[in-house]
């Protein structure tokens, strides 16, 4: 492995400055990237970040399959908040092929993704947690994510790469057990949830570890690219749900929680308080959800229902055609974004009218961001660089791809 | 939520910097897209970003594509740029031969872009003249062919536990074209 | 040739099954977690599937210390030699579980960076399918692993076998 250039420059100190390589096998970085640091005692004078060890090849692997098998790949971007990336996923394909979903599906397209995007921040909140020594705020948050899982189950069969939806709306609609738990959830999930807050929000022992723990300013971080929370805790409220609103989030009222000093309690504040408003989205949302079909007319794209399949002649026609892939998309590019877990999610799309994506370009949040975090953590402490980077909810399924 | 439209982006950039333009349209998505050359990219991507009206503030991404089929013009590069306070976004392309895969570093105006760029080079081999650090980054470090171009296939053909013919493969996949 | 006269020998028969279950009760796993089955296995080791009652309370990352190797989601290629060189680091006796089946045979990424398959670069002792595997599914590889555990000799790690297989492997 070549490393160049930045090295040359500091050996005029060498002697005193140790190097210590992080990862990729480390038990704090979740994921797999190597960071080899110098050292000058315990401060850190520089970082090397090396990414790539679980390089998927997504984007090729995307022009290989058709539109509707690219789901499960997309599942495995951000696989802490999957139903957000499957939904960016169809929202793209719906825009190329000019799909109008109906509200009804749009309001359990935002369940869904809310209720994932709490999974995501509680994952990220809990681990800042276990890196700074708090061990039982993760698992009693991990029993709630278990409730989040039975309710994905409920509608897609599987817990975590959840290959939620279709092309044109939701796969089924939602059973009488979703409903009920559901209900339950949305009952006692905040008063558990305001315990894990209790134990860490104003803990004088986490405050100390987090404030000023790898900060960012606002100006860097735009330089940087950054989006989502990790942006939010600089300063900057930029929310793809509220400046492009997708799926109907603009009948909803929400705030958008601003940090000050984008260090790593802002972050995890940040975190926190999303989490609330996620909850108020989806209380609203289920209050107000409107009858009516869960997907779109659309039996080119949709598979069409069992019964007509096997008595009405169209209906086995389109039913052959999208299970083989052969569904009519026109020629076209689109970019489509959506608020993913960790900010905004993007898809560059080309089609050429065939069966696959001519070349499907992912824009990762995470990919983009880690790239500051040399930057911020150049003269922290080892202790602080690791927390860093937990609270920056660095992904390796959507950083490498 | 824009107060510009893109046919008054376009006479703007017409205006101040008609040499950059070689060609324009509004993509599939109600997008611009603007068409520039490699040796006033930077000039356009500049003026793009800094011009009080049009700030085109953000580098939401940047990527490549390849288009074997077109003489003297295989490789793209596309950046997407985004203005936040008016919601406006702005797609530039420019074009470059194959063989020829030169294309100016946009690392000075955007710390963002640094990864990116190493990305696309990874995946395409496009040569982005001034980044100060251009290596591979997803692939392993050893790898001497670009894989994301068209004439290479997605699967490994040296693995020896899937044979191609239960896949529907014959191994040719991808474009062929000679 | 009555049982326990041949082979390992008279008393080495019940030792070995003591040693056995002491062993097969208290592993210590080494959890090499690269991605969505890396989640998983924190679901697994969570309260609801809870791992540490078949005796793998504490986990170590240090690879000396291990036992179990636990390998949870895609290896790519260039993760292949440190994925070698941690199985190399760990001592005798070892066993390795590949979880999921990006592990198992590179899952649904049949591309040209992952590597189908840690078997292609260490022995595995067991399989777990599933992309990912519910809890439930990685409790039962684990409860083979303590079969196997439970039933091994105690000089397997000396037979000409198991020399072969790790020169099959190049290791050591």
């Amino acid at each position: 492995m070549q490393v160049q250039s930045y090295f040359s420059q500091l050996d005029s100190l060498e002697g005193e400055l140790a190097t210590l390589n992080l990862g990729p096998t480390h038990p704090a970085t979740h994921g797999i990237f190597q960071n080899v640091l110098k050292l000058d005692g315990e401060k850190i004078v520089h970082a090397e970040p090396t990414i790539g060890y679980i390089h998927r090849a997504f984007e090729k692997l995307a022009e290989r399959r058709p539109y509707n098998q690219i789901t499960p790949i997309t599942d495995r971007l951000n696989y802490c908040s999957s139903p957000i990336n499957n939904m960016g996923w169809h929202l793209t394909v719906e825009k190329l092929a000019k799909i109008e979903v109906p509200k009804r599906a749009q309001y359990m397209r935002i369940i869904i993704m809310e209720l994932s995007r709490i999974a995501d921040h509680l994952v990220c909140n809990s681990v800042i947690g276990v890196d700074t020594g708090a061990l039982t705020g993760f698992t009693y948050m991990f029993q709630e994510r278990e409730r989040i899982y039975d309710l994905f189950e409920e509608v897609c069969g599987t817990r975590l790469t959840t290959n939620i939806g279709r092309i044109g709306g939701m796969e089924r609609d939602f059973s009488p057990r979703f409903h009920r738990l559901l209900k339950d959830f949305l009952k006692t999930f905040p008063a558990r949830f305001e315990q894990f807050g209790g134990l860490l929000e104003r803990n004088r022992i986490f405050m100390d570890r987090c404030i000023g723990a790898g900060p960012i300013s606002a100006q860097r971080a735009l330089d940087y690219g950054f989006t989502g929370p990790n942006l939010r805790a600089a300063g900057i409220d930029y929310d793809v749900r509220v400046s492009q609103p997708y799926s109907s989030y603009d009948d909803f009222d929400f705030t958008i929680p601003v940090g000050e000093n984008g260090d790593t309690y802002d972050r995890f504040v940040v975190r926190q308080e999303e989490i609330r408003q996620s909850l108020k989205i989806i209380n609203e949302a289920y209050k107000n959800i409107p009858e009516g079909p869960y997907h779109a007319d659309v039996p080119e794209y949709y598979l069409p229902d069992k019964p007509d399949v096997y008595t009405k002649m169209e209906a086995l026609i389109y039913h052959f055609k999208v299970v083989m892939g052969e569904v009519p998309i026109p020629a076209g590019e689109v970019y489509n974004a959506v608020e993913g877990g960790n900010g905004e999610l993007g898809f560059y799309l080309v089609s050429d009218g065939g069966r696959t994506p001519y070349r499907l370009h992912f824009r990762r949040p995470c990919f983009i961001y880690y790239q500051a975090y040399p930057e911020m953590i150049k003269g922290a402490m080892l202790s602080d660089a690791i927390l860093t980077m937990s609270s920056m909810n660095v992904i390796a399924g959507e950083l490498d791809a | 939520m824009s107060m510009l439209t893109n046919e008054l982006v376009l006479e703007r950039i017409g205006a101040m910097q008609p040499q950059a333009l070689a060609s324009s349209e509004t993509g599939y998505d109600g997008i611009l897209n603007v068409e520039t050359t490699r040796e006033q990219l930077v000039a356009l991507l500049t003026f793009l970003r800094d011009d009080e009206e049009l700030n085109y503030h953000f580098l939401t991404t940047l990527n490549a594509i390849h288009y074997p089929d077109n003489q003297g013009r295989e490789l793209g590069v596309v950046y997407h740029l985004h203005n936040w306070p008016q919601n406006r976004r702005i797609r530039v392309k420019v074009w470059v031969p194959a063989g020829d895969e030169h294309v100016p570093s946009i690392t000075s105006l955007w710390p963002s872009s640094n990864w990116m760029e190493r990305q696309e080079y990874d995946f395409f081999g496009i040569l982005f003249d001034g980044h100060p650090d251009l290596r591979r980054i997803l692939n392993v470090d050893d790898m001497d062919v670009f894989p994301l171009r068209k004439e290479y296939r997605l699967e490994d053909g040296t693995r020896t536990d899937k044979d191609d013919r239960f896949f529907g493969r014959d191994g040719h996949e991808g474009r062929s074209f000679d | 040739m009555p049982e326990g006269y041949g082979g390992e020998g008279f008393f080495a028969t019940s030792l070995g099954q003591a040693v056995g279950l002491a062993r097969a009760n208290s592993i210590w796993p080494l959890p090499f977690a690269t991605s969505c089955c890396g989640i998983e296995f924190m679901a697994t080791m969570g309260t609801n599937y809870d791992l540490a009652r078949f005796g793998m309370e504490r986990l170590s990352f240090s690879p000396r210390q291990a036992d179990l190797l636990m390998v949870m989601g895609t290896i790519a290629k260039k993760m292949g030699p440190i994925l070698k060189q941690v199985y190399t680091q760990m001592a005798e006796p070892k066993w390795v579980i590949a979880v999921g089946a990006c592990a198992s045979s590179g899952g649904i990424f049949d591309t040209y960076s992952v590597l189908q398959g840690i078997d292609k670069v260490i022995p595995v002792d067991v399989y777990v399918p599933g992309c990912p595997p519910r809890p439930e599914q990685i409790i039962d590889g684990i409860i083979k692993i303590q079969e196997l555990v439970k039933n091994e000799p105690l000089r397997r790690r000396y037979s000409p076998e198991y020399q072969h297989l790790m020169e099959k492997y190049q290791i050591g």
